[in-house]
């Protein structure tokens, strides 16, 4: 029997609607959630492994990389996942996407006027080692326009997606850089209320792991919802 | 500390944005990197069970389909067991899968087996359903549904979790609906007004 996971602080997360961040008006429920007790249904999730991706997945500077490597500062973003324990999540599926270091995204809706780089793809993937540690290579992705307000400027970020153990565990977030001016005018880091919140969203530059002469680092850790001890499991053990 | 692993509390969660299709279904994007998207087979061949079809279109609050969502389930196998951890690849059922709506009629679907009922811990029984979570542009946070069969009336009837809603009106919002004599589910999904999908905090 898994044991319940603590309950979202729905505080330090963005509430539904947020109106300077237009696209929340239409998109958000009105009603409140409905909170359940967990089942199986949300203990429980999928785990992935090393069949599931390959292992240059994890490294942006090459992994779309045509006829060299792209165009920007290159970077190492790394961190562990941890649960609100601090116990390593090791296994961990994430998942990243972001701009090119112009700030343009391979999509096809995207049209702001910076050019698409033909060496970066724009995603990259990798599973947490046994210490919940990860890594990735790429390069520093450019602020962009985008259509809220007349002038808004979304600060250089990259897209996380995380899984742990558990369904109820999914999470996506953003990773911001420390000391961009433009963290604290974006409507979309404004959803979130709480300054300690959005500090947890911005990575550290981190010396200790610059590749020298090479690429400078960034460090990032990812909480997950954790789950109570259960008191008795080491009474058990020692008898 | 800004982004450390002193501040335990969970990470809070930034919307998907219009890009996530880059960083999770690339292949979709028209970016192949990784050869093949992940979540694509979520019940192999040999697992057993009723062959089905789920589809549906996610409104917002104009009525307007949503273009830009990506949809995740995780299922019950037909006997109403989850996949261990540890399951991957080479397993038939895997439980999870990833759908985007269409990039301009905002239809999404899963094919997949209809799950089983689930006998919980505490001997309760919950009716077969699938579990829902949603991201898109404008979601701030992951949205958490559950998609259960208007055929098993029976089996909804005594489900734990259906019967924390109070109001029966809003219990039909969970019902996929079974097209005629094909296996084909109906699940239509809305953010806002009258019939605004139960949306649950897990």
């Amino acid at each position: 029997m898994i044991a319940s996971f603590y309950p979202r602080d729905r505080h330090r997360h963005p509430q539904a609607l947020t109106p300077d961040y237009k696209s929340s008006v239409t998109r958000s429920p009105r009603y409140p959630l409905l909170s359940i007790d967990q089942t199986t249904s949300e203990r429980t999730g999928p785990t992935f492994g090393h069949g599931d991706i390959n292992p240059g997945d994890n490294d942006l500077l090459l992994n779309h990389a045509q006829t060299g490597d792209p165009i920007g500062e290159r970077i190492i973003v790394h961190g562990r996942v941890l649960d609100e324990n601090a116990k390593p999540v090791p296994g961990a599926l994430i998942e990243i996407w972001q701009a090119n270091a112009g700030g343009r995204y391979r999509h096809r809706n995207d049209r702001y006027l910076a050019p698409i780089d033909p060496n970066f793809g724009g995603c990259g993937r990798t599973l947490t080692d046994d210490t919940g540690a990860y890594a990735f290579r790429t390069v520093k992705p450019g602020a962009y326009p985008w259509r809220n307000h007349g002038n808004n400027w979304r600060p250089a970020h990259i897209h996380f997606s995380v899984f742990g153990t558990a369904f109820c565990q999914r999470l996506i977030t953003q990773l911001y850089f420390e000391g961009d001016p433009l963290i604290s005018l974006c409507p979309i880091v404004r959803s979130i209320a709480d300054e300690a919140a959005i500090a947890a969203l911005t990575a550290r530059l981190d010396m200790k792991t610059t590749a020298s002469f090479d690429a400078i680092a960034y460090r990032f850790d990812i909480i997950l919802r954790g789950q109570p001890a259960t008191p008795f499991e080491h009474q058990l053990e020692g008898n | 500390m800004p982004g450390l692993a002193d501040d335990l509390h969970e990470t809070p969660s930034q919307t998907a944005g219009p890009y996530v299709h880059i960083g999770l279904t690339p292949d979709a994007a028209g970016i192949s990197i990784y050869g093949g998207d992940l979540g694509g087979a979520i019940a192999g061949p040999a697992s057993p069970g009723e062959r089905i079809r789920v589809e549906g279109v996610i409104f917002d609050g104009t009525g307007t389909p949503i273009t830009d969502a990506l949809l995740e389930i995780w299922q019950a196998d037909a006997s109403g067991l989850y996949p261990k951890p540890g399951a991957q690849t080479d397993d038939d059922f895997r439980g999870w899968a990833r759908a985007i709506t269409d990039f301009t009629t905002g239809l999404w679907h899963f094919e997949t087996v209809k799950p089983g009922p689930i006998v919980e811990g505490n001997g309760a029984t919950q009716a077969p359903h699938i579990n829902l979570w949603i991201v898109a542009r404008g979601i701030n946070i992951g949205l958490n549904t559950r998609i259960y069969f208007a055929d098993e009336a029976q089996a909804n009837e005594s489900d734990p979790v259906l019967n924390m809603i109070e109001w029966g009106s809003r219990r039909a919002t969970l019902m996929a609906h079974r097209h005629c004599d094909t296996p084909v589910y109906r699940f239509d999904i809305r953010l806002q007004g009258e019939d605004e999908t139960v949306f649950f905090d897990v």
